[in-house]
């Protein structure tokens, strides 16, 4: 290695060079990859800031901030960018359109067009949903836009809301049939499926998710949109309509929603934990299963949302048990990466906090999602505060410490410059810190009365709301240093080379920053992604301590 | 060992809810304290080994070495595997009792209304009525119907018995209450924190919830649903008192001469 | 790729990849096919449980007549007949009865397309009448839009077929076989739709 060191004397630089591809119709996979990374991070800071507008509403009890349906409009908006526009595209199109060619040994995705036009219907759909809230007043009714009162509230920002959703929806089944295409058809000679990296199986798991689901929400906000324009009465109880019927629908694809928010970050942590560790990736064939186990279960529990909507019993015991179940294979991942951590020779560094962070997160809110999935508990919070603080320790504490977890793994690939390690862990520090003095506090004030969604409350939850706020500004605050980060490492951040973390997945096989087509030459076969670490017969027991012995099993 | 006895000490004496005023309040506590207990004994279980893992194996100054080569275990794996299985099952099955107990898998329909069966109209869903039966066949009393209207932004309740139209529910403490609801114009919710209970009310779609009040006292009635611009507003209160009480409220504020009987 | 800077390594990989690289486009259409599908099953999914759970309002039944919508369905299953023979011919290189067979499917497409529309005029209910006329017009009206497409699909690769040097040839029958599948998809899908909306 120390033979090419003169050549770094040249500073890396993106493939391929000229910054006007990066704004333009690209087809390269890893272009459009960072495209989705850099516009989703614009919108995250955008639904940010809509989270701090009802943070600040919330630290008194009246409502003083805002008035009450510019309130409403902003939850709707925070909602719909931080999960349509932040955390679906960055999750999947970001890193799946980044790393599944490498991990499949192609040169690029499938359909590299239909990529392109994927990625371009998100900025149109992100700049019309957010200039609907200057313009005509944004949607008023939740990211639910439950009828009847989505049809009742000013049609306008509901219209446009709608017709916003469903090219992203659009966008996302582009997406998700150009990975099953990837995967399945372009893996290079001699790759078998059980050799792939475990983010291809989570992607595989999602896009299935996503094909399947996502038609349905289209389809069923075509009927609202009819319901709102042309004055049909399929959600119209005043027209004979069903409203619980939407309900149904929206949910089918709302809670697979979820683990497409998920799965991938799932993917991503068992990419993280074993370089960093430097431990082959514990149990691969049972983070698969569980993987196909998540997708098959997760299409039949929806109408664990609906507990309280007037639902038979039948249909509350059926999916209060397929939601419990959803938590076994869950669980033997989190296992499974425990025991990747057990024994390793860890690196405390940014990736590897923010991957544990997420561990940490994700069991908090993943208790409390089988508990939330017992209808007697429900019963009592549904639709309060207890639920929005699960829900954001799934999709911020899970997704979004991975999504950061991410940036700081694969930084030095993509720039061939190495993040500064110190910021990062204050980011980390910020972050975790922030996140929890944020949500922990909100589970006290679901279970004790505080309602979601609502611009005022009961002076006694007042101090725990100011609280909470105090987090949400932590939160917003460790953004600063993160961007600082990543703006100055780009420009002048330590010389990474090619494989700063000695790791074996394809993507480190190449140069970073990779060229155009990923490698020169022919794609590498691995095999043995996760094949690190010193076979039990070779430790030398002079160097090996106890626990390194006991460890495995001598 | 220790990890579950702090776990159960933990779910055992830290109340997290709000005071109890209803007959299902206390079994619902106690699903609470159970599924508080084994989420505390995961939680920091998890936590531990994690932070354990970080602390123990972490990479000291020099360190270059890989760590052992280890793929997996089988019996590990399936030990993981049914460990939360079984805890999944033992928490379903126990979540179960409680929802029976607490009158969710009753039939709907089925002596819903107290002794006005008259009503044709289609119940859609809703919490039944064996926590109040049971009440009631201790007690030998007929639940208490009223009628509840939620509209923008207000509940209305409508007490047939003496046609009383009231913006606050008034109840009498240990007779069951059987409430049909229905929503004017959007989806809202019935939720009083203090009995652990809400339902739904939807448009087009009459919804029941019985329960039998406890504790008396006066507590909130929130609407649970986003509805609309003052859906933080919608508020009403539910004003649990004493027989004698309740019968001099009723009695001052009734139209109709009640037919005993 | 016109690179702004030269990397002829680059384009010679690429030109090396174009050549290696199978044609998935099939695979991504069946894919796409798959999640069309799933629309059409909310669709379905919703009408049935309306059907189910919400009694129509007094008045509201109306019995549908069955000749011309049978029509329909037979109109559909030959067309994909037809277009099956298309195909046939195109591989065996006879564009002159490739294309014969591609504008009788396109016109047994288009025959049904009127036939649904005299039943749109005929029928005794409007759009927004009551819950089961809006969802009969829903369901009918998105399969006819993916009608309407399938017949200018059929008719862009009939235009495109008509020279020898036109797009589609015995050696480049993607298009032809795309449209096909679509074409059977969407036939696929109406014979579900008539024994839902109209047999049970």
């Amino acid at each position: 290695m120390t033979l090419t060191l003169p050549q770094q004397s040249k500073p890396p630089s993106l493939q391929p060079t000229g910054w006007l591809r990066y704004l333009s119709f690209s087809v390269d996979h890893k272009v459009i990859g960072l495209q989705y990374l850099v516009c989703g991070f614009a919108f995250y800071l955008i639904g940010g800031a809509l989270a701090g507008a009802i943070r600040t509403e919330l630290t008194s009890p009246v409502a003083d901030f805002m008035p009450r349906d510019v309130y409403n409009q902003v939850l709707t908006l925070h909602g719909t960018v931080m999960i349509f526009l932040w955390i679906v595209p960055v999750v999947n199109g970001a890193f799946g359109n980044y790393l599944i060619p490498f991990y499949v040994g192609a040169r690029d995705m499938a359909f590299p067009r239909l990529n392109a036009v994927a990625f371009w219907l998100i900025p149109p759909a992100g700049l019309l949903l957010i200039t609907s809230y200057f313009i005509t007043g944004a949607a008023q009714s939740g990211w639910t836009a439950y009828p009847p009162l989505s049809l009742t509230t000013p049609a306008t920002g509901q219209i446009i809301w709608i017709l916003s959703v469903l090219l992203l929806g659009g966008s996302s089944i582009f997406g998700g049939i150009n990975f099953i295409a990837t995967i399945l058809k372009l893996r290079r000679p001699g790759l078998k499926l059980m050799q792939l990296p475990m983010y291809c199986w989570a992607m595989l798991g999602t896009s299935i998710l996503v094909v399947l689901s996502t038609p349905v929400l289209a389809g069923t906000l075509i009927l609202l949109s009819f319901d709102i324009v042309a004055h049909t009465g399929f959600f119209n109880p005043g027209m004979g309509g069903n409203v619980v019927v939407y309900q149904h629908l929206f949910w089918f694809y709302s809670h697979p929603a979820v683990y497409i928010m998920v799965l991938p970050a799932f993917g991503l942590v068992s990419e993280i934990l074993p370089i960093h560790c430097r431990k082959p990736l514990f149990g691969y064939t049972t983070m698969v299963y569980s993987i196909m186990a998540i997708v098959v279960l997760g299409l039949v529990v929806w109408a664990h949302h609906m507990f309280t909507s007037g639902t038979p019993p039948w249909m509350r015991l059926f999916f209060t048990i397929a939601t419990a179940f959803i938590a076994v294979p869950t669980g033997i991942k989190f296992f499974n990466w425990i025991a990747t951590l057990w024994g390793g020779k860890i690196s405390l560094n940014s990736a590897i906090l923010f991957s544990c962070g997420f561990i940490v997160n994700f069991v908090l809110g993943g208790i409390t999602g089988v508990a939330l999935a017992q209808v007697p508990f429900d019963v009592h919070v549904h639709d309060t505060y207890f639920v929005v603080a699960h829900f954001h320790y799934i999709v911020y504490g899970g997704s979004v410490f991975v999504i950061f977890a991410s940036v700081y793994h694969w930084f030095p690939k993509v720039t061939g410059r190495m993040l500064d390690e110190n910021l990062g862990r204050f980011h980390f520090l910020l972050t975790f810190i922030g996140f929890n003095l944020c949500f922990a506090p909100q589970h006290w004030l679901g279970l004790n009365g505080m309602p979601r969604r609502v611009a005022e409350y009961d002076p006694q939850f007042a101090f725990v709301n100011q609280i909470s706020s105090v987090g949400a500004l932590l939160m917003a605050l460790s953004t600063l240093p993160f961007l600082w980060n990543v703006i100055a490492s780009a420009r002048s951040g330590e010389i990474a080379g090619d494989n700063p973390w000695r790791a074996l997945t394809p993507e480190w096989l190449t140069t970073s920053p990779p060229p155009v087509e990923n490698w020169k030459g022919e794609p590498p076969l691995v095999t043995h992604p996760y094949g690190y670490g010193i076979p039990a017969d070779q430790i030398d027991l002079k160097d090996a301590s106890g626990s390194d012995l006991w460890s495995n099993g001598r | 060992m220790i990890l579950v006895l702090g776990g159960l000490w933990i779910g055992q004496n830290i109340n997290l809810l709000p005071v109890d005023a209803s007959v299902n309040a206390p079994i619902y506590d106690e699903l609470f304290r159970v599924l508080f207990s084994i989420g505390t004994i995961l939680f920091v279980g998890i936590v531990g080994l994690v932070v354990f893992s970080l602390v123990r194996f972490r990479r000291k100054a020099g360190q270059i070495g890989d760590g052992i080569a280890l793929e997996g275990n089988l019996p590990l794996e399936i030990f993981w595997t049914a460990v939360p299985a079984i805890v999944v099952l033992f928490v379903g099955l126990f979540s179960y009792d409680i929802y029976e107990r607490m009158g969710g898998m009753v039939p709907l329909g089925h002596g819903g209304h107290g002794d006005s069966q008259a009503t044709e109209e289609r119940v859609w869903g809703g919490i039944g009525t064996a926590g109040a039966m049971q009440a009631s066949s201790e007690m030998l009393v007929p639940p208490l119907p009223v009628e509840v209207t939620a509209m923008q932004f207000a509940f209305l309740f409508h007490y047939p018995e003496g046609d009383i139209i009231s913006g606050e529910l008034h109840v009498p403490s240990g007779r069951p209450i059987s409430l049909k609801m229905e929503a004017k114009d959007v989806i809202h919710a019935f939720w009083v924190p203090e009995f652990r209970l809400k339902q739904d009310i939807i448009p087009g779609q009459p919804t029941l919830l019985n329960f039998t009040p406890t504790r008396p006292g006066r507590y909130p009635v929130v609407c649970a649903e986003l509805c609309g611009p003052y859906h933080g507003g919608m508020r009403s209160t539910v004003v649990v008192e004493s027989a004698d009480d309740y019968d001099a409220w009723f009695q001052a504020n009734r139209k109709l001469p009640v037919s005993e009987a | 790729m016109t690179s702004l800077s030269p990397q002829d390594q680059a384009v010679e990989i690429q030109e090396h990849h174009e050549e290696s690289h199978p044609d998935h486009r099939m695979f991504g259409l069946a894919t796409f096919l798959v999640a069309d599908a799933m629309t059409f099953a909310g669709f379905f999914a919703a009408y049935l449980t309306f059907k189910a759970v919400n009694p129509l309002l007094p008045g509201a039944v109306y019995e549908l007549e069955l000749p011309l919508p049978t029509l329909n369905t037979i109109l559909l299953l030959v067309s994909s007949a037809t277009f099956h023979r298309a195909g046939v011919n195109l591989r065996r290189s006879d564009m002159q009865r490739c294309r014969r067979w591609l504008l009788l499917t396109a016109v047994l497409g288009l025959a049904f397309l009127v036939s649904q529309m005299v039943e749109y005029f005929t029928l005794p209910f409007g759009l927004t009448d009551n819950l089961y006329a809006s969802t009969f017009y829903a369901l009918t009206g998105f399969h006819g839009l993916h009608v309407t497409l399938g017949a200018l699909m059929i008719l862009i690769v009939w235009w495109q077929c008509r020279t020898p040097e036109g797009r589609v040839t015995a050696d480049n029958h993607f298009p032809l076989e795309a449209a096909e599948l679509y074409w059977h998809f969407v036939d696929g899908i109406w014979v579900v739709l008539f024994v839902i909306l109209y047999l049970i």
